[in-house]
């Protein structure tokens, strides 16, 4: 879990925007350049990875993949490049291609929903709080440390157990956890840019309070809340893969990668491959997610890639 | 100093106070009945009206909302975590037996990550080149592959083919001191995995970026040895981000050793708390929960105080 240290905070505006000729937003679009620069061939390799693994989300049902929940017992445990099973089947004879490709529709969901309620969630208060001060930010900034309160794990399989596991119960609860690491973000972001001179003309302008905030202080601390997505993609990903491992996550028959490497356990000394898949697709997954986020950092938010890279 | 530290365990008790009070209303604020809620779920059918009443007279869902607060809270101070629902014992003698065992695996992974992590992310910043590659290449796969696939991949390796470790299990160190530790060494090899990782990469960047600063070359010209600007020097100078980085991975160490418990069968809070979740023995989750929850406070007060005892200026924040 990848949580922001505050001390790593950029300060992103008070760097692109020198005081005295601050225009009213920053709208100079972000240089192509940097985002050519940015791409090694290791992080092009990453997107087309994650491409690829989206792209056969989407067509997993028109590319003729046998069903990855029907059970074919006179054919199981077969090895790699048995015909019609690339990757082989499982113990109850179902495709491993098959799951992995369905497994991923269901990591991208579950990753893609969390990680949209923990942007919108976390955003919001970070904005109000920062924006507003006093009682509003007494209350957003200190409900978010008591969610940080808890170790992430342990929240959620407390309400996996009042709840019963299943897709919505992950969503929901993973949204939850990811939520105060964009809170924090954008309530750094916003004290500092709060005090510009352009948020003070939208305001003498005659803006009210809501335009002000979300029409020129939002697009100002955006760039490192973006940077953020990929990494929050990928833990996401790394949690609901754990939880459906311990069986708390997807609820069985329903693919998925963490309850892959699970069903594999039992089998793994005469048929390790059926760990080895899963494993590797979700290692290079999480890695392919980590390099993305490095181009958009390199791409965004340059201050913070040069703070890194040096 | 002493105000310091008063005051962030004054915060430290507020805290616990509202985690605790959001895992009593955890279950008591659900929509609608939280004893139907509990015996529900996957292909468990409608509970029948004895079991519900049985579930609402062991959990005291009949008694008024402040009572059932008032009996939680005196209950927690008297050490009552409540009974189990499947055999009815302690929930708080099942946490004494567990708790030691889980403390072992985290102390034991979180040294190991420390003394592995910090020399490794020094390393790659004083050597540069390969060696710095190779290690950047190396965290970043301890970073993205999961706790519980190293672990699994562990046991099929070190444990299943070339037979050097047991597969997992656990036994008292007092009864066969060799058997205890030979089953203690994978576990705890895979849980420090990424928190090394994320280490070795702070200590890395805050190396680098201490190295750059004027004071270093000041003393090289000095005439003080390069190994003695280091070691007397940089390093100290560098290890702040490093404890904080640690106190920010205390969360992603516990959910590691969940997983890694129940990889090994490592009989500690972790694995008691997923087989009472897979039985919905929901008294020994809210033990387990509160127990860990509050101890994860306690430990990001030491953090604090400790970044403190290193960095003056933390204190007068």
């Amino acid at each position: 879990m990848n949580t922001p240290n505050p001390d790593e905070i950029p300060t992103v505006v008070s760097d692109l925007t020198p005081s005295g000729k601050t225009p009213l937003v920053d709208s100079r679009p972000p240089a192509p350049n940097r985002l050519r620069s940015s791409l090694t061939p290791l992080r092009v390799v990453a997107a087309v990875f994650i491409f690829v693994i989206v792209l056969a989300t989407i067509l997993a049902d028109w590319i003729g993949l046998p069903d990855p929940v029907t059970q074919d017992i006179v054919n199981k445990l077969l090895p790699i490049g048995s015909p019609g099973h690339p990757l082989g089947t499982d113990q109850f004879g179902r495709d491993l291609l098959s799951r992995l490709v369905f497994g991923a529709r269901v990591e991208l969901v579950v990753a893609l929903s969390a990680t949209a309620i923990a942007v919108v969630i976390g955003t919001l208060l970070g904005l109000a709080g920062g924006f507003y001060g006093r009682w509003v930010e007494t209350v957003t900034m200190r409900s978010v440390d008591v969610i940080l309160a808890f170790p992430p794990i342990i929240l959620a399989l407390l309400v996996v157990t009042i709840y019963g596991p299943g897709l919505i119960t992950l969503i929901a609860v993973m949204g939850l956890l990811f939520a105060p690491a964009y809170a924090r973000l954008t309530y750094g972001q916003v004290v500092t840019v709060r005090n510009f001179e352009y948020v003070e003309a939208s305001q003498v302008f005659g803006a009210t309070k809501r335009r002000t905030l979300l029409g020129v202080v939002l697009p100002n601390v955006a760039a490192p809340i973006i940077v953020q997505l990929p990494l929050t993609l990928a833990g996401a990903i790394l949690l609901e893969s754990g939880l459906s491992f311990l069986g708390l996550g997807v609820v069985p028959p329903t693919p998925s990668w963490g309850l892959m490497v699970a069903d594999g356990q039992r089998f793994m000394i005469a048929n390790p491959e059926q760990i080895l898949l899963p494993s590797v697709v979700i290692a290079l997954t999480i890695l392919s997610f980590g390099l993305v986020g490095d181009v958009l950092r390199d791409w965004l938010d340059p201050r913070r890639a040069m703070a890194r890279n040096y | 100093m002493i105000r310091f530290i008063l005051r962030r365990c004054a915060i430290g008790l507020v805290l616990v106070w509202i985690v605790l009070t959001l895992i009593f209303l955890a279950l008591h604020l659900v929509p609608g009945d939280p004893a139907a809620l509990l015996l529900g779920g996957e292909g468990s059918g409608t509970p029948t009206p004895e079991a519900l009443a049985q579930v609402r007279e062991r959990l005291g869902l009949n008694d008024p909302f402040l009572v059932q607060y008032w009996n939680y809270l005196s209950g927690l101070f008297q050490g009552n975590l409540g009974t189990s629902f499947r055999d009815g014992s302690a929930v708080a003698g099942f946490i004494a037996t567990r708790l030691p065992n889980t403390l072992e695996l985290v102390l034991v992974a979180s040294l190991l990550a420390l003394v592995v992590g910090i020399p490794l992310g020094a390393l790659a910043a004083r050597r540069g080149g390969a060696v710095d590659t190779g290690i950047s290449l190396l965290t970043a796969i301890g970073l993205a592959v999961p706790v519980y696939v190293i672990g699994t991949v562990m046991v099929l390796v070190f444990a299943l083919t070339l037979r050097w470790f047991p597969a997992g299990g656990y036994v008292a160190f007092t009864e066969d001191p060799v058997g205890h530790l030979s089953r203690l060494v994978l576990p705890s090899i895979a849980i420090a995995m990424g928190i090394t990782a994320v280490l070795a990469r702070m200590t890395r960047s805050s190396v680098i970026e201490t190295m750059g600063q004027d004071w270093v070359r000041t003393a090289r010209s000095v005439g003080l040895a390069r190994s003695q600007v280091f070691q007397g020097h940089v390093m100290r100078n560098s290890l702040n981000p490093v404890v904080t980085s640690f106190g920010l991975e205390v969360g992603a160490l516990i959910g590691s050793t969940v997983l890694i418990e129940r990889v090994f069968n490592w009989p500690g809070l972790g694995s008691l708390l997923i087989d009472a979740v897979l039985q919905r023995d929901y008294p020994i989750v809210q033990g387990v929960v509160i127990v860990v929850s509050v101890l994860f406070i306690l430990i990001n007060i030491v953090v604090d105080v400790s970044y403190g005892l290193l960095d003056p200026r933390v204190r007068q924040s």
